[in-house]
């Protein structure tokens, strides 16, 4: 086993697909020579070569367009978007086609591609380099979104991710791209989409989160001190509400925790499926803890905007107090 | 003859000043009065010089993500002081010197690469569209802007500035064929650096020229010597005589080099070769310009040395001007969203603060809730 970075643990299991798995190809603009503006794909332009690795012109619309007729065709493309306010101008091909192609056609054509895009703030980048929009694509029937919150986590959904026979689209938290390092094994393994973690358990309240806002909830749940079951997502969609429905039944309470806007954030969805699944169990109302329905601020006031263990904690409390 | 030419074209290459100091008297003479020359002088030694402070305060962690200009200051230069002042400027990032000679503060800039969006916040009077991040796309803007000129029957025009990368991007071909076919006062100004980010221009345009990229639409095209402050003056003014003239699009393909990084956050040496950076040195727009200037001797090394401590002045006073600005607060964020911020917005900018849900505190009224040891927001 390895100590490693999310970065590692990404670049790890694009590899051992690589290597396996001659179908698999990445594509995407600077992923070549320089691996990726975050080096997620370092070395492997020299390992796999050009024709597998491949620098595309400077155009989303373009990478995602050809990755569904790569797919199509039958191969395995694993695109990467550089931000994911960079989805703009890929918007109509993940949502008028490789969304819609399996339907389309009644199955003929799928598109197995795996969508890599880093995601959200707190890294002091300029404007659209911060944002967080898996609901856009939660939203979209046809996609699946996944989004890990450690490496461990990364390396497993990510081959998942490869292997699934319908679109992916990979949101890597980019604030904790290099923020920790955690035992990874080289061994293959692969956590199914789908199914959410329990990070920790407790009978207090269920905190439900995903991404890079995982680790301000464990800070601020330590902060509390209070006996908190948290649960983090992995998968987006599918929407693991069994197990978010088993701990809200058990605690009576749910903080949902996440960075995009609040308005139709995904915290409304899982708000709204609690009322349906979990009402008699309730002891307070679900609250949510999100950043605003503003544009996301440039960095300067990014803290300010992203839900900090401070604001988490603060949360907890006056759900406590119920 | 069942076959027939249809087309064939040939692109000029405009040159005045080269890189070995000779100057077309023909084409050059009278392009630009010596007192303008040497005001157009300093500006790009300002801009280049606040290259260098900006790159300090980056790794000195006073700025964020900054891309230099270094190398490329003579074509958003050249084009805004061959422009009339009330044409459109459609920057992209690198145009600091083009907007600089415009009027727009170096603050703003400064502020701007800070992170906080009052850098922005720029002047309307100028006619300056700001500085934003998604690439390939303010052409279309462009395109918009001249299209409500032709509209009013105004003859302002619009010059937008994009790289060899953004070419590659739908938005262009859309803004291309939009203004060509409904006949759009508006110059595309394309900065070729030869690299976005780590990708050559090669992968962006298999053509010789990306000027010729502009035929395909019916468009009058042109590339020039983007190094040559006095080529791209007169590529602009011609171009811009025959669009206010015909109402008509033109582009021009300003050949350049990026001599810095792409950005403070890129390394440029992972896929770039030392020697061709050094080959480019060698034809920068401001040493090419300072040996003309010396050799006509409205120039010498007493005047740099003035200018310098100029520079290093101006610059430091914008760095000052820029870092004390009192911080942008809060409420910053919601302010600017709506011309009325809907209740709702304001409700959870008022509660904010107070509450970790951001909701209406009056539906936790009589629950207890505990304090904690530290419950101011944290940083
Ligand atoms: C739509 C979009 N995709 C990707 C990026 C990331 N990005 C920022 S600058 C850049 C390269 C731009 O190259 P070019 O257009 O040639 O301009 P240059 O920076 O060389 O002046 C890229 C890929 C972006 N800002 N916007």
């Amino acid at each position: 086993m390895a100590n490693l970075t999310l970065v590692q643990a990404i670049n790890l299991a694009l590899v051992q697909e690589m290597e396996k798995d001659d179908r698999v190809i990445i594509l995407g603009e600077d992923v070549g020579p320089n691996g990726g503006v975050f080096r997620v794909t370092e070395g492997l332009h020299k390992r796999f070569g050009a024709h597998r690795v491949v620098d595309s012109p400077l155009a989303e619309s373009g990478i995602i367009g050809t990755s569904i007729g790569l797919a199509m065709a039958g191969l395995r493309p694993v695109p990467e978007i550089q931000f994911e306010g960079f989805l703009g101008p890929a918007y109509d091909q993940l949502c008028s086609h490789a969304a819609r192609m399996r339907t389309r056609t009644r199955g003929a054509f799928t598109v197995p591609m795996t969508v890599r895009v880093p995601v959200g703030g707190g890294i002091h980048a300029p404007e659209l380099h911060s944002d967080s929009p898996e609901s856009i694509y939660a939203h979209t029937p046809g996609l699946k979104v996944v989004m890990p919150s450690s490496p461990y986590d990364a390396k497993g959904l990510l081959v998942a991710s490869i292997r699934d026979p319908d679109p992916v689209i990979f949101f890597e938290p980019k604030r904790i791209y290099r923020a920790f390092r955690e035992e990874v094994p080289e061994d293959e393994y692969v956590i199914p989409l789908g199914q959410a973690r329990v990070v920790c358990e407790g009978e207090e309240m269920t905190m439900v989160s995903w991404g890079s806002s995982v680790i301000q909830c464990m800070q601020a749940i330590e902060r509390t001190g209070r006996n908190i079951e948290l649960i983090d997502l992995r998968t987006i969609y599918p929407l693991d509400m069994d197990a978010i429905e088993a701990s809200v039944k058990k605690t009576g309470r749910c903080v949902i925790v996440h960075e995009a806007p609040k308005t139709c954030g995904l915290g409304a969805e899982i708000s709204a499926r609690i009322m349906e699944r979990c009402f008699l169990h309730l002891e307070a109302p679900v609250q949510r803890v999100t950043g605003f329905d503003t544009i996301m601020p440039y960095y300067k006031l990014e803290l300010e905007y992203l839900p900090d263990a401070a604001r988490i904690a603060r949360a907890i409390e006056e759900t406590a107090a119920y | 003859m069942p076959i027939t030419k249809v087309f064939s074209t040939e692109i000029e290459r405009v040159s005045i000043l080269d890189e070995h100091g000779k100057f077309d008297e023909k084409l050059g003479k009278g392009l630009i009065p010596d007192a303008d020359l040497l005001r157009l002088y300093e500006s790009m030694v300002a801009c280049r010089h606040l290259d260098e402070v900006a790159f300090r305060l980056q790794r000195s962690g006073r700025m964020g993500t900054y891309p230099q200009n270094m190398g490329q200051e003579a074509n958003s230069l050249g084009a805004a002081y061959a422009l009339n002042k009330d044409d459109w400027l459609v920057p992209c990032y690198r145009e600091n010197c083009g907007l600089f000679w415009r009027g727009v503060p170096m603050e703003l800039i400064l502020l701007h690469w800070m992170g906080d969006e009052r850098g922005n916040a720029i002047p309307r009077e100028l006619y300056c569209t700001p500085l934003a991040i998604p690439i390939g796309t303010q052409m279309l803007h462009a395109t918009g802007l001249a299209w409500a000129s032709k509209y009013r029957g105004e003859k302002r025009l619009a010059c937008t500035f994009f790289g060899d990368g953004a070419t590659s991007e739908g938005d262009f071909h859309e803004a291309c064929n939009f203004a060509a076919n409904l006949e759009i006062p508006v110059i595309f100004f394309c900065q070729n650096n030869f690299w976005a980010i780590s990708v050559p221009g090669k992968i962006q345009c298999s053509a010789p020229t990306v000027a010729q990229r502009a035929i395909a639409y019916g468009m009058k095209t042109v590339q020039c010597d983007g190094n040559d402050l006095f080529a791209v003056v007169k590529c602009v003014r011609d171009m811009a005589a025959y669009t206010r003239e015909t109402g008509k699009p033109a582009f021009i393909e300003g050949v350049t080099y990026r001599l810095g990084d792409h950005t403070t956050a890129d390394d440029a040496r992972r896929y770039r070769d030392a020697a061709e950076v050094e080959m480019w040195k060698t034809r920068d727009p401001i040493t090419r310009l300072k040996a003309y200037m010396k050799d006509r001797k409205i120039w010498n090394d007493s005047k740099e040395g003035e200018l310098k401590e100029k520079v290093e002045k101006e610059i430091a006073a914008a760095v000052e001007r820029a870092e004390t600005i009192a911080a942008p607060t809060r409420d910053d964020f919601f302010n600017a969203m709506y011309a009325e911020l809907p209740p709702d917005l304001e409700r959870q900018r008022d509660t904010m603060q107070t509450h970790g849900l951001g909701e209406d505190p009056a539906q936790l009224e009589g629950a207890e809730v505990r304090q904690l040891d530290h419950p101011e927001h944290a940083h």
